[in-house]
């Protein structure tokens, strides 16, 4: 129920992201989302793409520090509440997200969202319903 | 009740020793260094040292003879760790100091009573040098136990008759406490942590100048610029001498600035000061930077002969204004190793090193950076991460924190520890630079 996500760890510094979003180019990748966590010393650019297998081997045969997660993207209507109810339903049950962003995708919202409990937030899915996203609705 | 000491208006605590011309300087040095030599006949390493070269006590016929004797280095030390290098039995000798640095084997040096005796006189001439008399206050903010800044300082004073306080370094609030308190006129501290205090007393609300009777800061053991010690009497509204000492040699007391603030008093009664180019190792002329070596002429538990200190420095000049002919050394302007010092305490990369490399997930290149930020030292080693093995912000945080705190318990101050991506830090060609050193202490 989960999906591959980039997570590139870079520094905090003009010059570092570009490098990533050249060699992502290059190889023909589509970035769906993507997000930059920052602290003041480093951050960790998130990215759900078209590829992420091939993208991961790439970005680590350039040196750069990559690590595929897994996480979860809820698709929810577009409609003012929708997110506040899927989180609720995760939150009730216990469900702690470690960090969560949003996006637009085919006219529906995503919440794509990291937890370390999945087998518990997939109980919950299943049990209210939610739909997730597939990975291989982002293949080009 | 006399208690020995010359009448306050003498500027000399030991007018004697400390007014001798240049003739006498020589004389009495060569004396001493032939007694030195002989003594050091004991000492199983130098026995060694010169049956292996062929050389003989009663080669040293003049000053310029000391050349023929070879230099004594921290490894030599560490050679011979523990007593191995002692010139008397251990049964004589009754202190004994480690070096803090933890590279590896530490060294000893070891004291008789006499050797304490004489240190304490070197301080108290010192002090009594700068303006201070038997009715002063003198608060030691400085760390005791092994550093010898705390003790060496403490029997210093006591021996020079004023009322001591061994406040040792730390709790701020305490100290200014004492200061108002007790009416302290002469406060030592490591320079960052003068400014630390006067930080403090601002918060406090405690005006230096106003609050205490302050009239004489000794500041040493951490090297700072002119400029430094400018802030700090600005600061502090009082003079401001630094102090020179290295536990090889005693600790605090080798040499001393007088009123005139122009350069270090090296007590030429106590040793013997060469100035050395630190690769060809012959001497430089005066002026010149070279490296310190110095020898000591009047111990008895572990005298060194041409012991290299690794400080960078030059002599300024062999006359002064004070009417004291011993040698003004200036400033200490760096290493000829790669020794950092750091609010007093002495830090090798290589301790820096052998603790990154117990982390698995960190990559091999790391860089050191030291800067000044008002007036306190800051020490940051960036370092690479080997594998993003997470993407969770509370696991990268942790391992900063293990990082910082076995680094801590190593070199016994906080560096900031910047995590970066693997390639970020510079590869040099050839020796990597490790250390980069952004104070202005040096300029």
């Amino acid at each position: 129920m989960t999906i591959k996500q980039l997570s590139i760890f870079i520094e905090n510094k003009s010059g570092t992201l570009i490098r990533v979003l050249d060699l992502l180019s290059r190889a023909n990748i589509q970035i769906i989302a993507s997000t930059i966590a920052d602290t003041q010393d480093y951050g960790i650019y998130r990215v759900l793409c078209s590829a992420p297998g091939e993208a991961y081997l790439i970005l680590k045969d350039n040196g750069i520090n990559v690590q595929l997660a897994d996480v979860m993207a809820i698709t929810i209507d577009d409609e003012p509440g929708r997110a506040a109810l899927a989180v609720k339903a995760l939150s009730d049950a216990g469900v702690n997200i470690l960090y969560m962003y949003s996006f637009l995708w085919k006219g529906k919202g995503v919440l794509t969202m990291r937890t370390d409990e999945v087998s518990l937030a997939e109980e919950v899915i299943k049990n209210n319903n939610i739909q997730l996203l597939n990975e291989n609705e982002f293949l080009l | 009740m006399s208690r020995n000491f010359p009448p306050d208006t003498c500027p000399y605590l030991h007018e004697e020793m400390e007014t001798l011309t240049r003739e006498q300087i020589s004389a009495l040095q060569l004396e001493r260094l032939q007694a030195t030599v002989r003594h050091c006949m004991n000492s199983p390493f130098y026995k060694q040292r010169f049956e292996e070269i062929g050389l003989k006590p009663e080669d040293i016929k003049s000053l310029d003879d000391i050349r023929k004797i070879p230099f004594t280095t921290k490894a030599d030390l560490r050679d011979t760790y523990p007593f191995g290098m002692a010139s008397v039995p251990l049964r004589e000798c009754t202190r004994l100091h480690s070096s803090s640095g933890t590279t590896g084997t530490p060294t000893v040096i070891l004291h008789t009573k006499k050797d304490l005796e004489e240190w304490a006189n070197q301080v108290a001439r010192n002090l009594w040098m700068v303006g201070l008399r038997p009715d002063d206050v003198f608060q030691n903010s400085s760390g005791y136990g092994m550093f010898t800044g705390g003790l060496g300082f403490q029997y210093g004073a006591e021996r020079m008759g004023m009322l001591t306080i061994p406040a040792a370094a730390g709790n701020s609030l305490r100290q200014i406490k004492f200061m108002t308190d007790f009416g302290t006129t002469a406060l030592h501290a490591v320079p960052s942590y003068v400014t630390r205090l006067y930080e403090v007393m601002q918060s406090a609300g405690v005006d230096p100048r106003k609050d205490t009777k302050l009239k004489v800061l000794a500041i040493g053991a951490e090297p700072h610029s002119e400029e430094q010690r400018r802030r700090i009497e600005e600061m502090m509204g009082v003079k401001a001498y630094n102090s020179f000492g290295m536990s090889e040699m005693c600790g605090p007391g080798v040499g001393f600035e007088c009123q005139e603030q122009n350069g270090l008093h090296f007590w030429e009664d106590y040793y013997i000061v060469e100035i050395v180019d630190p690769e060809t190792l012959e001497p430089v002329a005066d002026g010149e930077i070279g490296e310190l070596v110095l020898t000591s002429l009047c111990r008895e538990a572990m005298p060194l002969l041409r012991y290299r200190t690794r400080d960078l420095t030059r002599v300024l000049g062999r006359t002064c204004p004070c009417g004291r002919n011993h040698v003004r050394i200036d400033r200490m302007r760096g290493r000829s190793d790669d020794m950092m010092v750091l609010r007093g305490v002495n830090i090798f990369p290589i301790q820096i090193e052998k603790i990154l490399m117990t982390f698995p997930e960190l990559a091999n290149n790391y860089l050191i950076t030291l800067t000044t930020d008002a007036d306190n030292d800051n020490m940051t080693v960036e370092v690479e991460l080997e594998e993003l093995f997470t993407d969770d912000f509370r696991r990268l945080q942790e391992l900063t924190n293990r990082i910082q705190r076995a680094l801590k318990d190593e070199i016994l101050l906080t560096p900031h520890v910047k995590l970066l991506p693997k390639g970020t830090l510079p590869v040099s060609e050839g020796k990597a630079v490790r250390v980069v050193d952004k104070r202005k202490v040096y300029q």
